[in-house]
């Protein structure tokens, strides 16, 4: 009999006396001690169907069909009962590391909870299993770290300290719902080892929720790929991996950003340039607000760019990469020498940025946070118009519409809000309201992190387009080394502020010199490798 | 055609706000009710709407009229009420009207003055519904206050002057009052805290402590001060409960700006060169509209029972000034007249019941979480 057993699961919402379909009729067991992957790309459905087997969903969701755990069917069954279950027997993770603990709990608290609710353990003994816990999960000199908060954790040992929480009370089955895409890729490594080391150990069941397919051939015995709300195809993972029969299954394994960006012009002018570039945060102190130290955000960055090329800044997250690029914009203060279009700016005011703030524009990481969801699009798109004088600006619409369809949306659909938009249109719309201006410098943060991998291949094609249109000089930051490589003519590696790495893209791809940079080819490659 | 295209998300806030039947309706009857008050001299006046004298007509309710316009002798304003006006006004300026009025209006009225007299022009008057203007003493005839009769259906208070028309009027002062007090300190209160919170830093810092000294003002000993040096009136009281009534919702629009001003949308305006001003109206206030509206009833309601309760102290308009307040301070003087303590308490239960209803419909209506079916 199968651990966990879902049959012709439904689950729908209703809003606004609308009902939406989110699940429909989906099926597949979990063994025990196996790992199932359901992979999916965002909207399909893959969390819902999750969150449903032990009924975590809000109140507004219809779930039907049956889900057994252990023969114990759990689609209606009283509160109680579910309760027990849920932390008990099926345990889960979270994407989000930060969000998911309280902040204002240490982590001798947070974990002491769970172990009193289920097992009654308090006081020594429920410390000795805390200790042991965090030990499990890799926490080194775990008795020091039980009177920490969450932020004075990483990123990383955040998500361990959830695994510890949700090994707590030895579950037979770990659900784990994006684990390590907030992660940085060295850490994500670390992390899939841990749950694959642990399942072993524990003799645990775990499903595991991505949209990440390096992910799933490596931690993966069996494969669900689900799309809108259905199971398209599901097998064990080498032989989806080898010989995917549905055309999704097939597009989802090709979708990777590939190619390389179009050479620059031999006689493309130099847009912009940097001298040893300082952002120093001040921390002040006392009365008197002295300056007692500074956090070091950016030290020394020195970067060259020309017309129509891309300069590619990757490093993990904390390494001034965004900081950066906010201080090139002129969102931000430092020190040291920016030329951007053989002008000085470094000690411009804001009233002078403001005009020649058309000519550098940037694109942000979320689509989502990034349009005001009050402004229809073509408010968004033609926000800068109001601000600055572009050819053809007298007919707003109309460019507007030329925009639009140039970065490859629909320009009827110019008087829709941003929320019926799915990622990667958002995104396009960023691109348009960035590129309505003609700037010469576009500063990209991380524009294709938050999107799915069919969608950033669509994505990376058209910045790729654009740039040979318009020369457009890219300053592409991220920390996704395929995208970069897809992208980049030039690279710099950013760690914890300085720049350890500079230099051609192919070279430094191809013979990486620092041990940081082979670290971050490893880790990020290597999983591609297995992928592809 | 709509005249102001909503976006989807307003929309569906005012279908849900339609949704809540009983904030609806409120808001409708509250509308009514307010609409009425604001013709309140139609509603309730000792001048007539309309006069016809001698052919003439004449709208007394707008324009003055001396009595010699109606055949009398004094230049000063007819008094509508006096029977002998009115005769004068009916029989067309008749001198008999100064000897025995009643029996010319009758005499007039069944017709047997146009057979009598040569020349003879019948007048007519149209009086507003309640004959009597917040401030006209009447001529009850007894102690006052009088309980509810034909010509008082509310009673008279203890200066004898009509309870119906002063809750029409006070209704009026009470809404306007606290409109005007409500978007002023609204207002004021927003523009600082989207500054103080847009801006942050020092500007924050200082108009943080300035705040802090200036709600620590006792305000009602300002306004008794102010009170002992001035005459108040209606728009000195609405400005010193301004002065000391702004920081409500500084707090809360602060606090919205300084999460909204590091949102990726505002950054992305920023970096587009808009300007601050305009980044912060079109960008970070829609944000901060919500938890405003949460606050506003409490606003509304609380400027309301401020003016009550400084009317009640006798701080408040003077005496002759249609209040609520003074309404039920006389309520208190005079407990062997329930219906003045009657008709205050239902006048402020219905009136803060319809707000309290409406508010708590807008607040709904915009809670994201609610998801009407």
């Amino acid at each position: 009999m199968s651990l966990l057993e879902v049959k012709n699961l439904r689950v729908s919402f209703r809003q606004d006396g609308k009902v939406f379909e989110a699940v429909k009729g989906v099926s597949f067991s979990v063994e025990s001690s196996e790992t199932v992957a359901l992979v999916g790309e965002s909207g399909s459905g893959k969390s819902v169907t999750a969150l449903s087997t032990v009924s975590l969903l809000g109140e507004n969701a219809m779930v039907e069909g049956s889900v057994t755990y252990g023969g114990t069917e759990m689609v209606g069954a009283p509160e109680r009962d579910l309760r027990r279950v849920r932390g008990n027997d099926i345990s889960f993770i979270f994407q989000e590391p930060m969000t998911s603990l309280n902040p204002l709990h240490t982590l001798e608290k947070q974990l002491g909870e769970s172990l009193s609710l289920h097992q009654g353990l308090s006081g020594a003994a429920a410390r000795e299993r805390i200790i042991e816990l965090l030990t499990k999960v890799g926490i080194r000199e775990p008795e020091s770290r039980l009177g920490s908060y969450p932020h004075q954790l990483s990123g990383g040992q955040r998500q361990r300290v959830m695994i510890a929480m949700a090994l707590a009370n030895g579950p037979e089955l770990l659900v784990a719902d994006e684990p390590t895409t907030a992660l940085d890729v060295t850490i994500q490594a670390q992390i899939l080892e841990l749950l694959a080391d642990l399942k072993r150990s524990e003799g645990m069941s775990l499903l595991f929720i991505t949209h990440d397919l390096g992910i799933v051939r490596k931690i993966a015995d069996r494969v669900c790929v689900m799309k809108d709300g259905e199971i398209v195809e599901t097998g064990p993972t080498a032989e989806i991996f080898d010989n995917p029969r549905h055309p999704y299954t097939q597009t989802l394994l090709a979708a990777e950003p590939t190619g390389a960006p179009y050479p620059v012009p031999d006689f493309a002018k130099e847009i912009l340039a940097t001298e040893n570039l300082k952002i120093w945060f001040p921390i002040q102190k006392g009365l008197l607000k002295r300056t007692v130290g500074h956090v070091k955000a950016v030290n020394d960055a020195t970067l060259r760019l020309k017309e129509g090329e891309t300069l590619g800044i990757v490093g993990e997250s904390g390494s001034g990469k965004t900081t950066l690029a906010l201080a090139i914009m002129r969102l931000l203060s430092s020190e040291g020498d920016i030329m951007f279009m053989r002008q000085e700016l470094h000690n411009w005011t804001e009233r002078r940025i403001r005009s020649i703030r058309k000519d550098m524009q940037i694109v942000f990481q979320d689509p989502y946070g990034s349009l005001s969801p009050r402004m229809t699009v073509e408010q968004v798109i033609a926000e800068g118009l109001s601000v600055h004088d572009v050819p053809g600006s007298h007919d707003k619409r109309g460019l507007v519409a030329e925009t639009m369809r140039e970065v490859g949306l629909e320009p009827e659909m110019m008087d829709r809000y941003p929320h019926e938009f799915s990622g990667g249109q958002r995104q396009r719309i960023a691109i348009a309201r960035a590129m309505i201006l003609k700037p010469k410098l576009l500063v990209l943060d991380e524009p294709t992190s938050a999107l799915d991998m069919t969608v950033q291949v669509q994505i990376v094609e058209l910045l790729r387009d654009l740039q040979r249109k318009h020369g457009l000089a890219y300053l592409f930051i991220s920390h996704d080394l395929r995208v970069v490589r897809a992208l980049s003519h030039k690279v710099i590696v950013m760690k914890q502020g300085d720049v350890v790495e500079a230099g051609e893209a192919a070279q430094i791809f191809a013979s990486p010199k620092t041990a940081y940079t082979r670290e971050l080819m490893a880790a990020a490659l290597n999983l591609d490798s297995k992928a592809g | 055609m709509a005249l102001i295209k909503l976006n989807p998300l307003n929309q569906r806030r005012l279908r849900n706000f339609k949704a809540n039947r009983r904030a609806f309706w409120s808001l409708w009857i509250f509308c009514f009710l307010f609409f009425l008050s604001l013709f309140a001299e139609f509603l309730a006046n000792d001048r007539p709407l309309l006069v016809n004298y001698r052919g003439e007509m004449h709208v007394p309710v707008l324009n003055f009229y001396p009595e010699t316009a109606f055949g009398g002798d004094f230049r000063t304003e007819a008094v509508y009420r006096d029977i002998e006006v009115q005769c004068l006004i009916i029989s067309g300026g008749l001198e008999d009207c100064w000897d025995d009025p009643e029996t010319v209006i009758e005499a007039a009225q069944n017709g047997a003055l146009a057979e009598s007299v040569e020349d003879f022009q019948q007048g007519w008057i149209l009086w507003p519904p309640v004959r009597y203007s917040f401030n006209t003493v009447a001529d009850i005839g007894r102690a006052a206050p009088s309980p509810p009769d034909d010509n008082h259906i509310l009673g008279t208070d203890d200066t004898a002057r009509d309870v119906m028309a002063r809750v029409i009027y006070g209704f009026r002062v009470s809404v306007l009052f606290t409109l005007v007090v409500t978007l002023a300190t609204s207002v004021i209160g927003i523009a600082a805290g989207a500054v103080q919170g847009y801006f942050g830093g020092l500007i924050d810092l200082l108009f943080q402590r300035f705040i802090e000294i200036w709600s620590g003002i006792p305000s009602l000993y300002i306004i008794i001060i102010v009170a002992s040096i001035f005459t108040m009136n209606f728009w000195l009281l609405a400005g010193l409960m301004t002065a000391f009534g702004w920081m409500a919702l500084v707090g809360v629009v602060r606090a919205e700006f300084l999460r909204a001003r590091n949102f990726e949308y505002v950054r992305a305006a920023r970096a587009l060169g808009v300007r601050d001003r305009v980044i912060m109206f079109r960008h970070v206030l829609p944000n901060a509209m919500v938890a405003s509206l949460t606050l506003l009833p409490f606003i509304v309601t609380g400027n309301i029972a401020a003016l009550a309760s400084l009317d009640f102290l006798g701080f408040g308009l003077p005496s002759s000034e249609p209040s609520l307040g003074e309404l039920t301070l006389q309520a208190k003087r005079n407990l062997q007249a329930p219906w003045l303590g009657f008709t205050a308490f239902f006048t402020f239960a219905v009136m803060l019941s319809l707000l309290v209803f409406i508010f708590e419909g807008v607040r709904d209506a915009f809670d994201p979480r609610k998801t009407f079916q």
